[in-house]
């Protein structure tokens, strides 16, 4: 298999951690590795003639290497010009593989938000298998087969879960039209909740009867593992469908905040970065994160007002249809004229400017993705040095895993969805809202049962508590 | 209990038989042993444990039947105060002391992602009720309502919070002990809180449901099992837990879903049980309990009615529901057992802790119980309880972002729009 042929693969990795010599034809012990500068990890110190250089290679996700500078060890120097070399081709080969992915992202969003919902469920399903093929020992694994089966078992379950209750709104609206369809599908939304305890109460008795005996350790370990996994994987991806449906700005901004982010706390920390900023990611510097904080908050004022133009962009979608979206986007997007003060106005050709009163929420997304964020990219530096593993994976090239990609995601996505819930959708309730959303989707009897319910409530309420 | 067993021991190899049992104090297998001192002191601590552990269990159940009479807030907080016992238990379990002391508060982690849990749980399930409960009081209603809708974003933040100190406090070395430590603490919490959330909200829909019932069945298959292994016990069931048989197992089965049916009808007749409480007030409930809980006669088959004096038999329709409690609590249920078990033999440890003389600790009580609370509330849920969801929501939409004035105008103009649809109809 060509991939064993990278001694950074996890797999070779894991292998030489557990003592089993890799069976490649290029040598590890061969310090200078001319392909990649991270071929030992720090335990092998009989095969490394210069350790301190060995254990610098402890680096970030990053391949670049321009600390190497530091230290006077005399192979260095030959290091150092190829080192040159190798930081700008893996620059560009880190660029093109942004400028891929960016593009493909454009073009799913252009397609809609069903597509965008399938491209969502990708990535989940490539991180979770990222994820699960991580803390794996191929030993252990061979003399438990079907093993890997209970994962896919349980990662089946969250997403029948996960996905049944936040579409479930949006499955019943585009059903609506057939009624053996629609009694179907309502039927199987009310038993939800019990088709998915089943399913998880099998899986769960799976793992029991499969214990054996000596391994049992190992077997709760991953399925702890396979949990935290699927919680992790699920609550972000979860959080992300319900932003999309709820309008794809919601999906858009954040997700753009982050990677302006990075980017930005790059650039910044190329030119300027001096001070270190956390032990975790030594390459982090306090002159990008605040360069970059203040670059993402003003950038956030910014594409919310482009991004907020698109009916598109900004309409929630109640169905599961793919046609174009027309609706009134609320008080939120309706842009509002301020005069510029006079000073100002003296400069340039416009009088007042517009903002969409949107653009202050972006501010504190904005705050957020810059202040906030990074700290799920710690974290990730933080388990992947504690497990010593390089990468989550090697999907994209220049970049490592999908994991690697999502980590700040992650954050992100639940904080949005999170302030989308607080600070805007409860904003607009009034009563004949929510009289006009009674009257169109429920039935004549659900809303007498609603009537009736609401006249109990009110007249216990009326009555007096204690 | 095990403790002193052990040191009795003077033979090598009986110290591996008693690591390898379950909970149960017996050493009824150690009679097999060709060490023949062993019977009779045996016998002895057979007898004092099993006077010990019956002594705890009356405890217990006395106990638990004084909260159920005293009502719903005083069973809710023996829900909380298991919830913290179980959480410390298992805490401790997998610390490691030598670590934990190069990690000045580390500890406090833990409870401070506990705190976050418990105002999440409890705020999401109990916020109608507490809406409720604060209506009178201008001031405090609006306080609470803002509590409430804003609650989600609290939660986040002091998460959030939690997380960030986290990963501040990484200590180089130490990194493996601490992710493995964070990874533990969440996956404590989801168990201890998943259970206890459902059992509370099952609480308030009715003692009857969670409560008492899946408790009873759950405690009634346990002294079953045992009892029935105890006569009759051949054939062991799984290798996890040794003294399990399948004698005992069935037995106990066919007993839990008879007396399931049983206890429905006698516990179903106490308004006290059946009724739900939609506030977090103390005093008496009165309620319609529901079509569930009338009684239905069935007339006898012939041949049995000539046997016996009854001519009919009165049978609450929940019966039938109590009879698929009692399936799963029977069967599904001690999978949860085996679980802790295989858990304790797997990170080797005896007990989870050993607050109950007899018994161990709290989450070996608590184990099966766990697996019976989740099934009850989504089977209440989903067969018990015929609402549509869209109803809910829109309800508690409705009551959590109107105010008492606005509630009130959508329900007499919701009135006028029904009255007119079925004048025009």
């Amino acid at each position: 298999m060509e991939k064993d042929l990278n001694q950074n693969s996890p797999r070779i990795r894991k292998l030489r951690d557990n003592g089993y010599p890799p069976n490649t034809p290029t040598s590890r012990m061969n310090n200078n590795n001319q392909r990649d500068n991270h071929p030992n990890s720090p335990r092998d110190y009989n095969h490394t003639p210069s350790s301190p250089t060995a254990r610098l290679r402890w680096r970030n996700r990053s391949n670049e290497i321009p600390t190497e500078v530091k230290r006077g060890n005399a192979s260095n120097v030959r290091n150092l010009l190829l080192g040159d070399k190798n930081k700008y081709r893996s620059m560009w080969i880190r660029t093109c593989s942004s400028l891929w992915m960016l593009g493909g992202v454009f073009f799913i969003i252009y397609m809609g938000h069903l597509y965008i919902w399938a491209m969502v469920v990708g990535i989940q399903i490539f991180m979770a298998k990222e994820l699960f093929f991580l803390l794996r020992r191929a030993h252990e694994e061979r003399r438990l087969p079907g093993f890997r089966l209970l994962n896919w078992h349980f990662f089946f379950t969250a997403m029948l879960f996960v996905y049944g209750r936040i579409l479930q709104q949006q499955l019943v609206n585009t059903v609506s039209s057939d009624r053996f369809i629609y009694k179907l599908v309502s039927g199987l939304i009310k038993y939800q909740m019990v088709i998915c305890y089943f399913l998880y109460i099998a899986g769960f008795m799976w793992f029991i009867l499969t214990l054996k005996k000596k391994m049992y350790k190992y077997q709760f370990g991953q399925y702890a593992w396979t949990h935290m996994i699927l919680i992790v994987v699920f609550t972000q991806s979860s959080f992300t469908v319900a932003n999309i449906f709820e309008g794809i700005f919601w999906f858009l901004l954040p997700a753009a905040l982050i990677a302006m982010n990075d980017v930005a706390a790059y650039f910044f920390g190329f030119y300027f970065g001096k001070t270190p900023l956390i032990k975790l990611s030594p390459k982090k510097t306090w002159e990008g994160f605040i360069g970059a904080s203040v670059a993402t908050t003003i950038s956030a004022f910014l594409f919310a007002n482009v991004l907020g133009q698109f009916q598109w962009l900004t309409c929630p979608r109640k169905d599961l249809s793919t046609g174009w979206l027309h609706c009134d986007p609320g008080p939120l997007f309706r842009p509002e004229y301020y005069p510029l003060p006079t000073w100002i106005a003296s400069f340039s050709p416009w009088k007042e400017i517009s903002i969409l009163p949107v653009q202050w929420h972006a501010f504190s997304l904005g705050l957020f993705a810059s202040v906030i964020a990074p700290f799920g990219g710690f974290f990730a530096s933080g388990f992947k040095r504690a497990f010593k593993i390089k990468d989550f994976g090697d999907s994209i090239p220049g970049h490592g895993g999908f994991t690697d990609r999502m980590d700040c995601q992650m954050v992100m996505a639940i904080f949005a969805y999170i302030y989308i819930q607080s600070f805007i959708v409860h904003q607009d309730y009034s009563v004949e809202m929510i009289l006009d959303h009674i009257s169109r989707s429920l039935g004549h009897e659900e809303q007498k049962m609603l009537y009736a319910k609401l006249g109990d409530i009110l007249r216990h309420k009326l009555q007096g508590g204690f | 209990m095990h403790k002193e067993n052990t040191g009795d021991a003077p033979s090598a190899h009986t110290p591996r038989v008693r690591h390898h049992r379950k909970r149960n104090t017996d050493v009824v297998a150690g009679a097999g042993k060709p060490n023949g001192s062993h019977l009779l002191v045996n016998d002895s601590s057979k007898y004092k444990s099993f006077l010990i552990r019956a002594y705890s269990t009356v405890w217990m159940i006395g106990g638990f039947a004084l909260i159920v009479y005293l009502g719903h807030l005083y069973i809710t907080a023996m829900v909380v105060v298991i919830q913290i016992f179980m959480a410390r238990e298992l805490f401790n379990l997998l610390r490691k002391t030598h670590e934990d002391k190069q990690l000045p508060g580390f500890r406090l982690l833990n409870w401070h992602f506990f705190f976050t849990a418990m105002l999440f749980v409890y705020g999401r399930i109990l916020s109608q009720r507490l809406v409720n409960t604060v209506t009178p009081d201008k001031v405090l209603y609006r306080l609470v309502t803002s509590l409430i809708k804003y609650h989600m974003a609290i939660c986040y933040s002091l998460y959030i919070s939690g997380f960030v100190w986290f990963i501040l406090t990484l200590k180089k070395k130490m990194y493996k002990y601490q992710f493995s430590q964070y990874a533990w603490t969440h996956m404590i919490l989801i168990v201890v809180f998943t259970q206890s959330s459902f059992t509370v909200a099952n609480i308030f829909e009715g003692i009857f449901w969670l409560f008492l019932l899946p408790a009873s069945l759950i405690v009634i298959n346990d002294i079953f099992a045992y009892i029935c292994g105890f006569f009759f016990g051949r054939t062991p069931l799984i290798k996890l837990s040794p003294k399990k048989t399948w004698e005992g197992f069935i037995g106990a089965s066919i007993t839990t879903m008879i007396s399931a049916f049983l206890l429905a009808n006698i516990m179903g007749r106490f308004l006290w049980l059946t009724c739900p409480r939609e506030d977090l007030s103390t005093g008496w409930l009165h309620c319609d309990p529901g079509p569930l809980f009338k009684q239905e006669t069935h007339a006898l088959p012939g041949w049995i009615s000539n046997w016996l004096p009854w001519k009919e038999i009165s049978v609450l329709p929940v019966q039938w529901h109590a009879l698929c409690l009692g399936l799963f609590a029977s069967i599904i249920a001690p999978f949860g057992g085996f679980f802790a078990s295989g858990f304790k033999r797997a990170f080797k440890v005896k007990d989870f802790g050993d607050s109950i003389p007899g018994h161990g600790g709290i989450t070996d009580r608590m184990d099966c119980q766990m697996v019976m609370a989740v099934f009850a509330y989504i089977y209440h849920q989903s067969f018990v309880v015929p609402q549509s969801l869209s109803v809910d929501k829109l309800l508690n939409q409705i009551i959590t972002n109107l105010t008492l004035e606005e509630q009130q105008a959508l329900f007499t103009k919701l009135g006028q729009m029904l009255q007119e649809k079925v004048i025009g109809s």
